[in-house]
């Protein structure tokens, strides 16, 4: 026991010491950069320099840990420490969504953003009192393992395949899309290149090395957009208020923000461009109401626009806009009248005065408070229960070396995770101050020039259009992406380069940690819970990392397929993850832990009926799943529940499915002795 | 003797379950009950920032650490207990 306990404690040591230097190096390395930047390096080899640096370090780390062994590729060995398995815990965790995403939000949306914050740090609470321990003291690979013990049979293991498998992939899905993405703007290649150099990275570290890899590597990723976001949030906080508390700036800095939304209500140019949104929003209208003959006279009218522009010889520009208007004209009345509504909606929105900041449940559309009011409570609950039932998170508690570890990683996890999570609020703020004052009331002529390189990338993620033509930049005339905020925060604050080089390579960390960790979850719940478990018991040691390694390649494969088709709605992809996993693992894992009671039929019936719930409400209530589905036209107004939005389905899924385990475990009571003894051991002190 | 064995082991179950119920109330309480008077409870400053919106981006998940470190904590010396009497409570 005591040779145990000195052989961690070296094992420990010699993992401080290793980190401190990685931390050391990779500071260094952006220095280097930042002088070389000052010496005229061009700013697209910065971008490749941070790539490449990050990319083979993640695949160094991997070949370092490379490894055959069942212990060692689905559960790293059972020996990581608490520390460090909560920092892998916050890397897995913390994708891209929570690194780009969530600040973005909160500068949309103010208040209202921080469901998020409450929703993903919440859940660890349930994680920890509910789950970790006894998934840990139960001490097998996967969930569905859990699942297959607890229940009997392979009915329950096969159906938490497939709720992991739909959990995870459409999560994958997002996070190889976000990689794509951050790739093309760092070094200006194409987006399936972009796509394959990162996949490259990430199989490196799971193939090769499995869970032991990927645990290594996260706590690499974790330390790089550690300090990836605390740069720039600390940068302009001291920048702005002398403060390099963040938070403390920020709440000097949101009463200039609040001091500035007022003004900016009031002001007559801001007044006046808002009253041209609402009259194309009133034309929109007209347009929509005056369907079917609308689609053939607009049409003819933009024709006509184009042929005077061009016997006037009118400026390209103006030519090309038009042209360019006429290709992407809605190929049908029902395209039209789908497409028109949806603009009539948004110019609604940009004619509305900007958001305040720190009032809740303050919308830009015609929402009651209370109706903003349910919904946060919705997502906030959705996100919790969401969160504790996620499998890849989930699947760390079983790498600690005890049940006690695991207890404790839990807390390290949620520390990691507030670190970056408790910035989000400040950034936001601090960022919106450099808009609302700097970029506002700027000339047209003067735009700085991240204006031009973002709006080129793509006109959804930032477009100003000067529309009273005054050459003045109005709030009202900006249209900013949520996925800028923090890609593009050092340069709307006038930073070096270097930070921009910096916040990318840590987005692509987040995004890639978190593929790593969904990728073992789906290989593993392939290979071991469905061939090996199910369809091959026999199958020896060697074989089954092999055939999981090989799984990985396609499931690997697959995903990089998918994002390049571009999905329709990434956010939501992520949102309705989190519902899955609300509604079908969270009640089934809880009830099999707390209730003896619970029995196979229950929890099978519970999940599939969780899942119905969700799906249900997802395709009744989001316009374009629903379309997709049931072809219903977009345009049709969708019925919700107590005003929840869709992205909360798991909300109704989830009680619903705790429910029906109760009542069909009630109806087809059996007493199994080995059930039995199994929840009793889990109870037992460690 | 799974009877005289099984009561020991029920008071440490009985005990976790306690305080998962106690830990949970406040976890509850500090997320949904801010978060519902979230408009009425804006006009109060703490540090500078409206109540409802620093109970929610930063109270909240502070007070969610809290409950997660006690609870590791406390079952960590619970767990050493039970462990260093065998007979009495496993």
């Amino acid at each position: 026991m005591s040779q145990d306990a000195t052989a961690q404690q070296r094992f420990n040591a010699q993992l401080f010491r290793g980190y401190a230097v990685y931390t050391l190096g990779f500071c260094l390395l952006v220095l280097l950069l930042a002088s070389l930047e000052i010496m005229g390096l061009a700013r697209h080899w910065i971008g490749y320099a941070f790539l490449l640096v990050t990319v083979a370090l993640y695949a160094g780390i991997g070949i370092m840990c490379r490894t055959s062994d069942p212990v060692e590729y689905y559960v790293a060995g059972r020996r990581v420490p608490a520390v460090f398995n909560g920092m892998a815990t916050a890397a897995d965790w913390m994708s891209v969504a929570s690194f780009i995403g969530v600040t973005g939000t909160l500068y949309l949306t103010g208040y209202n953003g921080l469901a998020y914050i409450l929703g993903w740090t919440g859940g660890y609470v349930l994680v920890a009192l509910f789950l970790a321990p006894y998934l840990r003291k139960f001490g097998r690979y996967t969930i569905p393992d859990f699942l297959g013990a607890r229940f009997g049979g392979n009915v329950p293991r096969i159906l938490g395949v497939i709720c992991a498998v739909l959990c995870s992939f459409t999560y994958l899905v997002a996070q190889i899309y976000g990689v794509g993405i951050i790739t093309t703007r760092m070094t200006g290649i194409s987006f399936e290149l972009g796509i394959f150099i990162a996949l490259g990275g990430v199989l490196v570290c799971s193939f090769l090395g499995g869970m032991r890899a990927v645990t290594w590597t996260q706590v690499g990723q974790y330390i790089i957009l550690l300090i990836a976001y605390l740069v720039p949030v600390i940068w302009l906080a001291v920048k702005q208020t002398g403060e390099p508390v963040p938070q403390v700036a920020a709440s000097s800095v949101l009463q200039q923000v609040t001091e500035r939304e007022r003004e900016l209500t009031h002001d007559d140019s801001e007044l006046s461009v808002r009253a041209l949104w609402r009259e194309r929003s009133e034309r929109m209208q007209q347009r929509v109401s005056g369907l079917p003959e609308t689609y053939e006279t607009e049409q003819q009218k933009l024709r006509l626009q184009l042929l005077r522009a061009r016997a006037n010889d009118a400026p390209m520009g103006e030519v090309r806009n038009l042209e360019r208007e006429l290709a992407a004209y809605p190929k049908s009345v029902e395209d039209a009248r789908m497409a028109w509504s949806k603009a009539r909606d948004d110019y609604a929105v940009r004619a509305s005065a900007p958001q305040p900041h720190a009032v809740p449940f303050a919308s830009r559309t015609s929402e009651s408070p209370d109706a903003v009011r349910n919904n946060f409570l919705a997502i906030v609950l959705c996100l919790m229960m969401g969160t504790a039932g996620l499998p890849h998170i989930l699947m760390r508690s079983f790498t600690t070396p005890s049940v006690d570890a695991a207890r404790k990683s839990v807390f390290w996890s949620l520390f990691f995770i507030l670190l970056l999570y408790l910035m989000a609020p400040a950034m936001a703020i601090l960022v919106k101050f450099e808009i609302y004052t700097d970029l506002v009331g700027t000339r047209f002529a003067d735009l700085p020039s991240w204006v031009h390189a973002w709006s080129a990338v793509d006109r959804s993620l930032l477009t100003i259009l000067d529309l009273n033509q005054d050459g003045v930049v109005q709030l009202a005339e900006i249209q900013i992406g949520a996925d800028v905020i923090v890609l593009a925060g050092p340069e709307i604050g006038r930073l070096p380069y270097v930070v921009s080089g910096l916040v990318a390579a840590g987005a692509l960390a987040a995004a890639l940690s978190t593929a790593d960790g969904l990728l073992l979850t789906l290989s593993s719940a392939l290979s071991h819970d469905t061939l090996f478990r199910v369809l091959s018991p026999k199958m020896g040691p060697g074989r089954r990392v092999l055939l999981s390694k090989i799984l990985l390649l396609i499931v690997a494969f697959a995903a990089a397929w998918a994002a390049t088709r571009t999905p329709a709605d990434i956010l939501f992809l992520v949102g309705a993850a989190f519902s899955f996993a609300a509604s079908t693992f969270f009640p089934a894992l809880v009830m099999g832990i707390f209730w003896k009671g619970a029995n196979k039929w229950g929890a099978c019936c519970g999940m599939l009926a969780g899942l119905g719930v969700t799906c249900l409400y997802m395709v009744q209530a989001q316009p374009w799943l629903r379309q997709w589905v049931l072809g219903v036209s977009t345009s049709e107004p969708v019925v919700l529940w107590w005003d929840i939005q869709p992205i909360a389905a798991g909300v109704f899924g989830a009680p619903v499915a705790f429910l029906v385990i109760a009542l069909v475990s009630l109806l087809t009571r059996r007493t199994n002795p080995v059930t039995d003894a199994l929840v009793d051991d889990l109870r037992r002190p460690d | 003797m799974p009877t005289a064995q099984a009561r020991p082991r029920t008071r440490y179950w009985h005990h976790n379950l306690l305080l998962i119920v106690g830990l949970l109330c406040i976890w509850c309480l500090v997320t949904f009950v801010p978060a519902y008077f979230a408009l009425e409870l804006s006009h109060y400053f703490i540090f500078g920032w409206p109540f409802s919106f620093w109970m929610a981006a930063f109270g909240a998940p502070l007070f969610f650490l809290l409950i997660v470190g006690v609870y590791a904590w406390y079952m960590a010396r619970y767990d050493e207990r039970a462990r260093r009497t065998p007979e009495a409570d496993h």
